[in-house]
């Protein structure tokens, strides 16, 4: 059987939920950093099915996608450069140490 | 023409040398500052001469009519098309006399002083104020438009309050500064109410507009001034009335007087500038400036004139035989004198023959400077002398300061209205144009020409004869060359400025008023002077008993004069008894608990918020995260299933 749209974008969501589920749960910062990949990766799949299945002949949602990534990995490098300096302070990356950047 | 440079110069000299000696006095100009100003008045005083000479003799008088000029008129803030605050100089025969009558006592007190204060330690700020003064007293006198003449009023009152708290390391000057600012202040508010009606009425700020508007009974500001009414009169008579309550508190008339004794505390040179000569005559001045509106269109308001002028005469001229300091007897004879020049302009009328009290109230105001300025310098040298200003303290002084002595006689004779002296000529038209219309205040100013010749000689027998002098000081001088020239001059000038035809040059139309000289009227003051004089000789020539012996036969009259009918103590109770008690403590409590209490409300709901939103904000970076997907959970549901 072929996959078709629905079968994708159930994934997606799946994939969505998971992804805010590992965020709200976990306490270490690279899990919900990966979680947040996973989140970013739900909507690109959505963004290239949609763009598959609903307009072939355009390339806006793999344009999307793309950019996506691109954003993605910019925002990794900074998360971690966050996680590492607060590694240095904390000698933690436990996320409850963030609660003092409020102050 | 005039001159307009000449006469633009004659304020701004004294305000050149406030500015100058104000700045750089103190650090360099330390021993020569009292020069400068002194310089720099003279070179003002000789262009009022000039002015006055032009004025009178060259151009003023077309077709025997003194005009009036404006030759300078500068747009300074304009409102709208037609109403502005103009910055103007007038000329016209009181405002030229004024310059003169200004500049020549200031120029007298400028010298006068550079002996007097010799040695004090802010010489150059005295001498920066007095400049200050004098400029401002000739923006006054020089002000085209009656907002103009309202700025420099204040500005008037301003450097009165710094030249009285002069000695501010005394507590009673600094009361005496305080007490006069507010006390003349109070007045001002209602001389502003009622500059701001008449504007109104008239539409116009300027001087010679506003009087021709409201004076022709067929224009339209008259008309619709005249309807208007409240309380029972009209818009004009509460305008004219409470420009009056203005002019009554820089002239110090009763019941707005209690600041001018009190004045006294300042240096005696002040005294003779601000609170004889010059300053205080401003409200006579400004009634003078507006005079055609007082008389033609609101006589009503004249007539509170002339009796608030003759109350303040007799009272203050009885209270002044009860005082002992000489500079409070000079104080109240001023007060009273101002009375004269008040009640003149009360019985006047505009125009002709019926205009006599006009003249005769700016001749007095003319020959009142320059004797009670003389008055004032020679009470200064005395007190200089003696260092007290108590009349006890003096006595036998004729010996010792000669040339005070001849000219405080010249002085108190000239007060005195005995002639040929220059009193006797400007009070005489007083009495006259009193006699022509109220004899009420005819005889109350008889008398009072009476009790003025008692208590001046009083003075002058206290300080120069009585007791002799025990001298404690041996190398005391009169006051060298600085402090006598002044004296003699003005001595000069108080024997001999009666015998100016007055009524050919000042008159309220501006025509030529002959000035009826009448042997027979002038037997009763003449008389009554001679008797106050004798009575004073026969009391004080000699140290002795009588004095008190009479006090204390006129028991409690004496003890109420001698306290000043307790005016003083009448507003001291409206003011802490009756206005802190009614009026400050319900408006304290009212501040504290209503104004405090809203600001406080406020706050304090502010607080109770912000703690309970507070704990949203937690740093929680997944509680956040809750939050946002909450929201964005609420919102995707909205618009799938609610706003489709």
């Amino acid at each position: 059987m072929e996959p078709g749209l629905y079968h994708i974008l159930f994934l997606s969501t799946a994939l969505f939920f998971i992804g805010v589920y590992g965020f709200l749960t976990r306490r270490n910062l690279i899990t919900m950093l990966m979680s947040i990949e996973l989140i970013l990766n739900s909507v690109n799949l959505n963004f290239i099915a949609f763009n598959k299945y609903l307009w072939p002949n355009q390339m806006d949602g793999l344009f999307f996608s793309l950019f996506i990534i691109a954003i993605a990995a910019a925002e990794a490098a900074v998360a971690i450069a966050i996680i590492i300096n607060l590694y240095r302070s904390h000698n933690s990356i436990d996320v409850e140490n963030a609660e003092d950047l409020k102050y | 023409m005039p001159n307009v440079t000449a006469i633009a110069l004659i304020p701004l000299l004294p305000l050149a040398g406030f500015l100058l000696l104000g700045l750089f006095g103190r650090k360099y100009l330390k021993n020569s500052s009292g020069l400068i100003g002194t310089v720099l008045l003279l070179a003002s005083t000789i262009l009022a001469l000039y002015t006055a000479y032009e004025y009178f003799f060259v151009y003023g008088n077309v077709g025997g009519v003194y005009q009036k000029f404006v030759p300078l008129q500068l747009t300074w803030l304009e409102f709208s098309p037609g109403v502005s605050i103009d910055m103007g100089l007038i000329i016209d025969p009181i405002s030229v006399m004024m310059l003169v009558v200004v500049t020549f006592i200031s120029l007298m007190v400028h010298i006068y002083s550079l002996g007097y204060l010799k040695g004090e330690e802010r010489f150059p700020t005295y001498f920066s104020y007095l400049g200050l003064f004098t400029f401002s007293m000739l923006g006054l006198v020089l002000a085209s438009n009656i907002f103009q003449i309202y700025i420099f009023w204040e500005l008037v009152g301003v450097s009165s309050f710094l030249l009285i708290g002069y000695y501010y390391d005394k507590p009673s000057a600094v009361a005496a500064c305080k007490k006069a600012f507010i006390v003349t202040r109070f007045a001002d508010l209602g001389f502003l109410i009622g500059i701001l009606i008449l504007s109104f009425s008239g539409g116009t700020l300027d001087f010679s507009t506003l009087i021709e508007r409201l004076t022709s009974p067929e224009s339209n500001a008259f008309k619709t001034a005249a309807a208007s009414t409240f309380l029972g009169a009209s818009a004009l008579t509460w305008g004219a009335a409470l420009v009056f309550i203005g002019g009554a508190g820089k002239s110090a008339m009763f019941p707005l007087h209690i600041w001018l004794p009190d004045a006294m505390e300042g240096p005696t040179p002040v005294s003779a500038l601000i609170h004889a000569a010059t300053m205080v005559v401003a409200g006579v001045y400004l009634v003078a400036r507006l005079f055609p509106i007082f008389s033609i269109t609101v006589p009503g308001v004249l007539e509170i004139i002339g009796w608030v002028g003759a109350i303040s005469a007799i009272i203050a001229a009885i209270i002044a035989c009860t005082q002992t300091d000489i500079k409070r007897v000079l104080a109240y004879s001023t007060m009273s004198q101002i009375g004269y020049m008040m009640f003149a302009l009360g019985v006047s009328n505009y125009g002709g023959e019926a205009g006599l009290g006009y003249t005769a109230s700016m001749f007095h105001l003319f020959t009142h400077a320059m004797f009670k300025a003389l008055l004032f310098l020679g009470a200064g040298a005395v007190i200089h002398y003696v260092h007290s200003n108590d009349m006890k303290d003096m006595g036998g002084l004729r010996k010792l300061l000669p040339i005070t002595h001849i000219t405080f006689l010249i002085a108190c004779l000239a007060i005195a209205g005995v002639p040929p002296f220059a009193g006797f000529f400007s009070k005489e038209e007083i009495l006259l144009a009193a006699f022509q219309n109220n004899m009420a205040i005819y005889y109350i100013a008889l008398i009072t020409s009476g009790i003025t010749a008692f208590y001046m000689f009083r003075l002058y027998f206290n300080i120069f004869w009585n007791k002799p002098h025990h001298a404690h000081g041996e190398n005391k001088s009169e006051g060298g060359f600085v402090m006598m020239l002044p004296l003699i001059l003005l001595a000069i000038s108080a024997a001999a400025a009666g015998f100016i035809p007055f009524g050919e040059f000042v008159s309220s139309d501006g025509r030529l008023l002959e000035s009826h000289f009448h042997l027979s009227f002038s037997i009763a003051p003449v008389a009554l002077a001679v008797v106050g004089i004798f009575t004073a000789l026969w009391l004080y020539k000699k140290e002795n008993d009588k004095p008190a012996k009479f006090a204390s036969s006129m028991g409690g009259a004496y003890k109420a004069a001698y306290n000043k009918f307790y005016i003083d103590e009448v507003y001291l109770f409206i003011t802490k008894k009756v206005l802190f008690n009614l009026i400050g403590r319900p408006a304290a409590w009212f501040d504290k608990n209503v104004v405090d209490g809203l600001m406080n409300l406020i706050g304090t709901i502010t607080e109770y918020i912000s703690e309970g939103i507070k704990k949203i904000q937690s740093g929680r970076v997944q509680q956040y995260a809750i939050y946002f997907l909450g929201g964005v959970i609420f919102l995707a549901a909205l618009f799938i299933y609610l706003l489709k």
